[in-house]
């Protein structure tokens, strides 16, 4: 895939971009760039809210193993 | 799959092109249809092996770093193209439904290098790419049916994992990867972190070895042990994971973590070299690699080389313990397995006399 489709542009204001400059340098992130999208899969990823992945009769039928195995009483 | 939606399947997959698959390649099929390799719903496409490869990272952006494809030869693809749905067979029984989406090459330097680091043939994972078929196959799977579990009684699928870890009221779960028999150095890394958390999952690797690691039968019956003796039962669970080792240091640590993310673990432990092999990663690249992932979803418990030290009377590392080096005990594995080999117990304060009797009342418990 080129590099095209694979980022976009975002706009942030330029002196915040300063700002963010001003933050990362002596660190590992080479751009402003590099160091948003790391925030921003912090965020996204804290935020993104989790389903139970399983239904009442999933579980119940879980558990009879569970037991059956020992797991639980 | 079960009763007539199996059945129906079966039918369907009569009238298909078949392709057989290692026994490998069905335990990858199991693990992405149970949720141990969770988002992944099938065998890589091009576009996320490449980004897997490149970025450790799918196509969606989500962590991954170990790409999990399913490899044959161009001339075993005979008979279907892309946009076909085949169907997956090991010793001739129906594993699993592919539809195959597309099919690419396998560069296997590229491979080798992007994955280990290294296109040394020594290397064991690189040896596995060099025996690879040269023809990478992806789309999404429908398993069929499951094969036998070596440990039926200790192989928990993740629903079943969490639906336990829920039930024993257990929020914050620390997962422990082990491919060895327990010494006391691991049983130190498994209470330092229960401490922090609700519950422990003691999680062996079942699967491909490599000579001189410990049989799978060694390890469970000593655990079996341990875990009666010392820990508390409402604390610890063990349960299996049929899993090949990749031997894939830093980039295996990120995916054990996701896999026992997928498990319900909130915590992961990860030492020193984990997942490595010989001298082909730094010690503790499998930690540094975790920067890269602020997004993982599962918090790594890092841990530095640890020790007996007779000073302090237990098992110390190099934050804790004021004493010089000739104080110290190691728990080195060659040794270990050196005194196991020639028939004698390690010292105690490295291996619980017990665990070492399993070992030694064992004809052969080491892989050939």
């Amino acid at each position: 895939m080129d590099d095209k489709k694979k980022f976009t542009t975002v706009s942030i204001p330029t002196p915040l971009f300063k700002k963010v400059e001003e933050r990362i340098r002596d660190t590992g992130f080479t751009s402003v760039s590099s160091y948003v999208a790391y925030v921003l899969r912090e965020v996204v990823s804290e935020e993104a809210e989790e389903e139970e992945p399983f239904t009442e009769e999933d579980e119940e039928r879980v558990k009879e193993r569970l037991r059956a195995l020992g797991y639980i009483d | 799959m079960k009763g007539e939606k199996l059945e129906r399947a079966l039918e369907e997959a009569g009238g298909m092109p078949s392709l057989e698959i290692s026994l490998e390649l069905v335990r990858e099929c199991e693990n992405i249809a149970s949720g141990e390799f969770s988002p992944l719903t099938g065998f890589m496409g091009r576009e996320d092996y490449e980004e897997v490869l490149d970025h450790m990272r799918l196509s969606s952006d989500l962590p991954w770093t170990i790409p999990i494809v399913l490899h044959t030869e161009r001339e075993r693809t005979d008979g279907f193209g892309d946009g076909r749905e085949i169907v997956l067979t090991h010793e001739g029984r129906p594993v699993a439904l592919m539809e195959v989406e597309e099919s690419f090459p396998l560069d296997r330097k590229r491979h080798a290098l992007g994955v280990y680091g290294t296109d040394d043939p020594d290397h064991p994972g690189v040896a596995k790419t060099n025996s690879m078929g040269g023809l990478l196959l992806g789309g999404e799977i429908r398993l069929l049916t499951q094969t036998e579990s070596v440990f039926p009684q200790y192989h928990l699928r993740p629903i079943e994992t969490r639906i336990l870890f829920k039930e024993k009221g257990w929020r914050t779960v620390v997962g422990f990867q082990t491919r060895n028999v327990p010494h006391m150095g691991h049983e130190y890394l498994q209470k330092t972190s229960l401490s922090f958390t609700d519950g422990l999952l003691i999680n062996p690797v079942i699967g491909r070895k490599k000579p001189g690691d410990f049989k799978d039968e060694v390890i469970i019956k000593a655990y079996q042990s341990l875990i009666e003796n010392y820990y508390l039962r409402e604390r610890a669970v063990l349960v299996t994971l049929q899993l090949d080792m990749r031997y894939a240091g830093p980039r295996e640590a990120i995916f054990h973590s996701i896999v026992r993310k997928n498990y319900g673990c909130t915590h992961f432990i990860v030492g020193r070299d984990h997942a490595g092999v010989g001298n082909y990663y730094e010690p503790y690249a499998a930690h540094e690699i975790f920067e890269n992932f602020p997004d993982l979803g599962i918090s790594p418990l890092f841990f530095t080389s640890f020790f007996h030290c007779k000073r302090c009377g237990g098992v110390a590392n190099d934050k804790t313990c004021p004493h010089p080096d000739s104080d110290h005990e190691s728990f080195s594995g060659t040794r270990i397995r050196s005194l196991l080999t020639s028939g004698k117990r390690p010292p105690q304060e490295i291996m619980r006399p017990e665990i070492a009797d399993i070992v030694l009342g064992w004809e052969e418990p080491f892989v050939a």
